[in-house]
């Protein structure tokens, strides 16, 4: 069976770190914002708000403790700063600086990571973002967002910058398929239902959200119907979505493009375990290191496709 | 007993001109990599490789007196892997698949996979520390093995280096040399309007390590540097490099800035090979 290639191919819509550049230098007429790169700038696209901000531009260099550390600096100076690089460096590198200076202490500081993900490709494993979510999961206070689209990355940011609190925010490196034309309705902490039905959930977030429409579509063409929830927001989550899904349909399948433990499965597994208790499934990257090749090749190879999720889905079902 | 491989000096430039060959094609080929980051280091390689420095035996890539090599700037590895395929631990044809799912030959260096490869890095600022380990355990085991970590200057301004620096120098690591790109340019922009590093020298000399100051690209000053840092002793040595990024490749040459992760464009191959005159 071959499904929807087109999203695969991860090509007709934006990059969803382009998306938030292009959201932050919008929102940088607000003078409070400051912007601090760890010398990825022209990869993170903050070199946007760097072209239209210099002033309130600060590249730290390839030192991403200093760069967090001065973060909630600023922060607790009255600033507001967006702190970006590459997922991984950025919460791996400086997790204690993160957790002691920003999490501890509820500073309004917004960390960004792109390049999250396997779909990063050839640059291979060192420097994708597999465990990323876990990792700001793991940080009480933490709100954390994984939108699936350029639209939903500009409306993700734009609220993170409104809200109050310490956020991060996840972005992908290569283009990816359109979801929302536009979207007006984008609540942190509430899911997006983007396809009705009752046999099945599938929730999502990131690159797996196109996936899980593929999956569905295909689905429905076996006589199943699937629910499709765009969990843009991980923490917190949207438990009463969980809960309905739950309740509503034969059980829930999450996809997530990250390592089986700490992310979006695990959040969704235990809302539904504390609220309704339901068949569930996973697919993501299990436990293991990826290696480099071109993003699709990859996303087949560690199994993240819309026929896993169309056969987990199955799976759930016939238990 | 293990013995470097010591070419001639005539030998020496050609499996240079080699090796830079090598990084232009493999990552044209690939379509993505770092041939400037590669390129800054190809003399510096070529010596410690086949310039009679490194002692190590690719039939027995574990073997437990080898001297160890680790690149720290784990994205220059189209220049590791030139000079690793070159030395025999893996087929040239290999740096074709250079970044290919399948491949050995990751985007980074991962030593899981790769025979020759000391550590997987790719987050830039750790291999120091990971040499100061091989270096440790030397004196526990009473091995006479040495070893050399390439550090680039731009990921010099990670503190873990710098936390390194400290220990090695005041364990007096005799048996740890550091090389240090510095070729001038991080990703963004020049590592001078970032991290202005100077004077550079003497803050490693305060930090306990014998320091020198050479030219990266003259086969002398790198063979003098490497016979200097194997007399020191007492003292981690550390030797600051400095050399082109895209050394080689006018078209790189003429705008370093601009070129950080760049292959060079196939339509350029022809030429840069001509330049490099291989
Ligand atoms: C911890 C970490 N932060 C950021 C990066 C992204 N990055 C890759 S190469 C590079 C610049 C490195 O500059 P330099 O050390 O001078 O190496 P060169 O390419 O000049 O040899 C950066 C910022 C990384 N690989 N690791
Ligand atoms: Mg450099």
């Amino acid at each position: 069976m071959t499904l929807g290639l087109s999203h695969i191919e991860l090509e007709d819509g934006q990059p969803t770190r382009l998306a938030f550049g292009e959201a932050l230098a919008d929102a940088g007429v607000n003078e409070a914002i400051v912007v601090l790169d760890g010398d990825v700038h022209n990869s993170t696209y903050t070199g946007l708000f760097k072209e239209r901000y210099p002033e309130r531009f600060f590249n730290v260099g390839i030192a991403e403790s200093n760069l967090v550390g001065i973060a909630a600096g600023l922060a607790a100076s009255g600033k507001v700063p967006v702190v970006s690089s590459f997922s991984i460096f950025l919460l791996a590198n400086a997790f204690d600086q993160i957790r002691m200076s920003i999490a501890f202490p509820n500073q309004n500081v917004k960390l960004v990571g792109t390049h999250a993900g396997i779909s990063i490709g050839e640059d291979g494993p060192s420097q994708m973002g597999i465990e990323d979510v876990a990792l700001a999961c793991a940080l009480p206070g933490f709100t954390v967002i994984v939108p699936a689209d350029g639209a939903s990355t500009r409306a993700a940011t734009a609220a993170m910058l409104e809200r109050e609190g310490p956020t991060f925010l996840r972005c992908g490196r290569p283009a990816v398929p359109v979801i929302y034309e536009d979207v007006t309705d984008f609540h942190v902490g509430k899911a997006n239902q983007l396809r009705e039905g009752s046999d099945i959930t599938i929730i999502a977030n990131g690159v797996m959200v196109a996936m899980a429409l593929d999956a569905a579509a295909a689905l429905a063409s076996e006589g199943v119907e699937a629910r499709v929830l765009d969990m843009h927001t991980v923490k917190p989550i949207d438990t009463e979505a969980i809960e309905r899904a739950a309740n509503e349909t034969g059980g829930i399948v999450v996809a997530e493009e990250h390592i089986a433990y700490g992310g979006l499965g695990a959040t969704v597994a235990l809302a539904a375990a504390e609220r309704a208790p339901t068949r569930m499934a996973f697919v993501d990257i299990g436990d293991t290191y990826a290696t480099s090749g071109k993003p699709q090749e990859l996303l087949r190879q560690y199994g993240l496709t819309p026929e896993a999720i169309a056969d987990q889905a199955r799976h759930v079902l016939k238990a | 007993m293990l013995e470097p491989r010591t070419e001639p000096r005539a030998q020496l430039e050609a499996t240079a001109r080699r090796i830079r060959r090598d990084i232009v094609t493999s990552t044209t080929r690939a379509g993505s990599g770092h041939p400037s980051t590669s390129l800054s280091m190809v003399e510096i390689l070529t010596v410690l490789y086949f310039g009679g420095v490194l002692r190590y035996d690719p039939s027995e890539p574990h073997h437990p007196e080898r001297d160890r090599f680790i690149l720290s700037k784990g994205h220059g590895a189209p220049g590791l892997y030139a000079v690793l395929a070159e030395a025999g631990y893996f087929p040239t044809e290999d740096l074709s698949t250079l970044r290919q799912l399948g491949s050995a030959l990751e985007g980074h260096p991962n030593m899981c996979r790769l025979p020759g490869v000391e550590a997987s890095t790719g987050s830039l600022g750790q291999g120091l520390s990971m040499g100061i380990g091989h270096a440790l355990a030397a004196r526990l085991d009473g091995h006479s093995y040495r070893v050399y970590v390439m550090v680039g200057d731009g990921e010099s301004e990670q503190g873990q280096v710098w936390e390194a620096l400290m220990y090695a120098g005041n364990r007096g690591l005799g048996n740890l040399t550091l090389i240090l790109d510095r070729n001038g340019y991080q990703q963004t922009a020049a590592v001078a309007e970032v991290q202005p590093l100077d004077p550079l020298q003497d803050k490693i000399e305060a930090f306990g390590w014998s320091a020198r100051t050479i030219d990266g690209h003259s086969l002398d000053e790198v063979e003098a540097a490497f016979s200097w840092a194997q007399s020191v002793q007492e003292a981690p040595q550390a030797i600051i490099a400095n050399t082109v990024k895209g050394k080689g490749v006018s078209l790189l040459e003429a705008t370093p800035g601009k070129w950080h992760g760049k292959p060079i464009p196939p339509d350029e191959v022809e030429k840069a090979l001509e330049e490099i005159g291989a």
